[in-house]
């Protein structure tokens, strides 16, 4: 964990080496996903709402949704970027050094301009929570940080299982696009306005519904059945996580360096 | 055969090897399509009646979008272009006798050509032929298929010269980050990619009808499901090509003024 750290401080220091570009980057994240909740903005108010759902209810889908992938996309770049290890052939050299690969590979990369993506998930969640009359208890609290926590957890795991199959294909698969950008642009609606089996696969195989849906209406109150077990549906997620890094860790064991 | 042609003809069969690309892009455009159409669906049972849009237009609208998204997207940048300029490569492709400006766009639409007709292809198959709500509904009549087509490849040409502007500012820039990174985004805004220019509040229409970006994506489309009649198709085709005129020669005059000015980077 301390070595975690130690990159990412060096890392920071890096990217801070480029202050302007660093800067444009982040105005530039901030108002990229702004396009798409505009987008979604203008849908409430041209039809009134979803069923059974208001703006600022779907916004705090939204922000949870987004949060979660920006933080995700700045952390785990390592793995977002991993086919570039493969095919350099750089992967070796992490392998000669001591130390667990994930974490390595997670320090290999990160991408600090995402916390222009983050201040816009943050601005959204302060839009919603502010436009929705919640009683808030410690609980709910706690469930909203887990929800996010979940869902960082949940892409991460997609991240490893891509970069996981560059140990087979070397190249990256572009089809996993579909359940990172196609997963965020997915759960950031409640789930249940699609049809039941998107909602299936992405509860019980790829657990979106478990850290964004499930929780979000505990904290809505509208529950039924114990509030416990919607308070700790976030914990799926680290039922995903485990065999994705299982995967990975029988990719290690296949790997054959690409050298050069 | 000029060298602008045959530039084109060598840049699309290249652009024709990328297959595996291409069947990632079919699924994901496809997965898009579905997902979006299901969010429409909620919304249009929530609030349906009375919407400028009909939930078969607006479904239309969206596979339309995922078939020819090679085409009609903004941002579909080609970063060897970006390298010619930062790298300092444009040094030989001044050398050679052509006009650049036309030789970069013979390049920029041979690349948008060659992933789409890998791509459109296998979407429309699978998606005239889907149950309803979400099949694709054939074209409003044989005559708004020809506007349609007429229109979606003046569109093309269109978005070619709108995206130019963003090669040429790395003549100033350098980097193709941060500002244009918002050009382009409010640029796929104002085009109708995010939402229907109908479905967007009147004052944002009329926004858009002043720019040119919805030229390039909701026009068309929108001639293909008959939401925009004949006449009113005959006179926004007339609209495209004044467009495309100004826009074409605004591009060559500011690639003019870049090239009097140009510096050679690196060795």
């Amino acid at each position: 964990m301390r070595l975690f750290f130690q990159y990412m401080s060096i890392l920071f220091k890096a990217q801070m080496q480029y202050r302007a570009s660093f800067l444009m980057l982040c105005i530039g994240q901030f108002f990229v996903p702004f396009a798409v909740f505009a987008g979604m903005y203008f849908l409430f108010e041209r039809f009134g709402g979803l069923p059974g759902w208001t703006f600022h209810e779907a916004a705090l889908c939204y922000g949870v949704v987004h949060m979660a992938f920006s933080v995700a996309e700045c952390f785990a770049r390592g793995f977002d970027s991993f086919s570039r290890l493969v095919v350099r052939g750089d992967f070796d050299r992490l392998l000669v050094r001591p130390r667990g690969t994930v974490v390595q590979v997670l320090g290999s990369n990160m991408e600090f301009t995402r916390f222009g993506r983050m201040l816009q998930s943050a601005v959204v969640l302060g839009i919603a929570i502010s436009g929705l009359s919640i009683q808030w208890t410690p609980a709910k609290a706690i469930t909203l940080f887990l929800m996010i926590a979940g869902g960082v957890i949940v892409f991460c795991g997609i991240c490893i299982l891509r970069a996981s199959f560059c140990f087979w294909t070397v190249q990256g698969l572009e089809v996993m696009n579909i359940f990172t950008d196609g997963g965020r642009e997915m759960a950031q609606y409640p789930l249940d306005i699609y049809a039941k089996w998107v909602t299936r696969f992405f509860t019980f195989i790829i657990p979106f519904g478990a850290v964004s849906y499930l929780p979000l209406l505990y904290i809505l109150d509208r529950t039924d059945g114990p509030d416990l077990m919607y308070m700790a549906m976030p914990l799926a997620s680290l039922l995903f996580l485990a065999p994705c890094l299982l995967v990975w860790c029988i990719g290690v064991r296949h790997y054959r360096s690409t050298g050069s | 055969m000029n060298a602008p042609l045959a530039l084109l003809k060598m840049r699309f069969l290249t652009g024709l090897q990328y297959r595996a690309a291409a069947a990632a892009g079919v699924l994901t455009q496809f997965f898009f399509g579905l997902i979006l159409i299901m969010v429409y669906l909620a919304f249009y049972k929530y609030g349906g009646a009375a919407q400028p849009m009909t939930l078969e237009e607006v479904v239309a609208y969206i596979w339309l979008q995922q078939i020819f998204f090679t085409l009609v997207m903004l941002w579909y940048s080609d970063f060897e272009l970006f390298e010619l300029i930062t790298g300092g490569g444009i040094a030989y492709e001044l050398c050679r006798p052509w006009r650049l400006y036309t030789v970069w766009y013979a390049k920029l639409l041979a690349a948008r050509l060659s992933a789409c007709a890998l791509r459109c292809l296998p979407i429309a198959g699978v998606v005239l032929f889907l149950p309803e709500p979400y099949r694709l509904a054939p074209p409003a009549s044989p005559d708004a298929l020809l506007l349609f087509i007429a229109a979606l490849l003046l569109g093309l040409l269109l978005v070619i010269a709108i995206s130019m502007f963003v090669y040429l500012s790395v003549f100033w820039t350098m980097s193709p980050v941060g500002s244009i990174l918002l050009i382009a985004v409010a640029g796929e805004f104002f085009a109708g990619m995010v939402i229907p220019v109908p479905l967007m509040p009147g004052w944002m229409q009329q926004a858009a009808n002043l720019l040119p970006f919805r030229w390039t994506v909701d026009f068309p489309f929108r001639v293909y499901t008959g939401h925009i009649g004949a006449q009113e198709a005959i006179a926004g085709i007339g609209a495209q090509l004044v467009w495309l005129a100004v826009l074409v020669a605004a591009g060559q005059w500011l690639m003019k003024r870049a090239l009097r000015r140009v510096v050679v980077q690196g060795g």
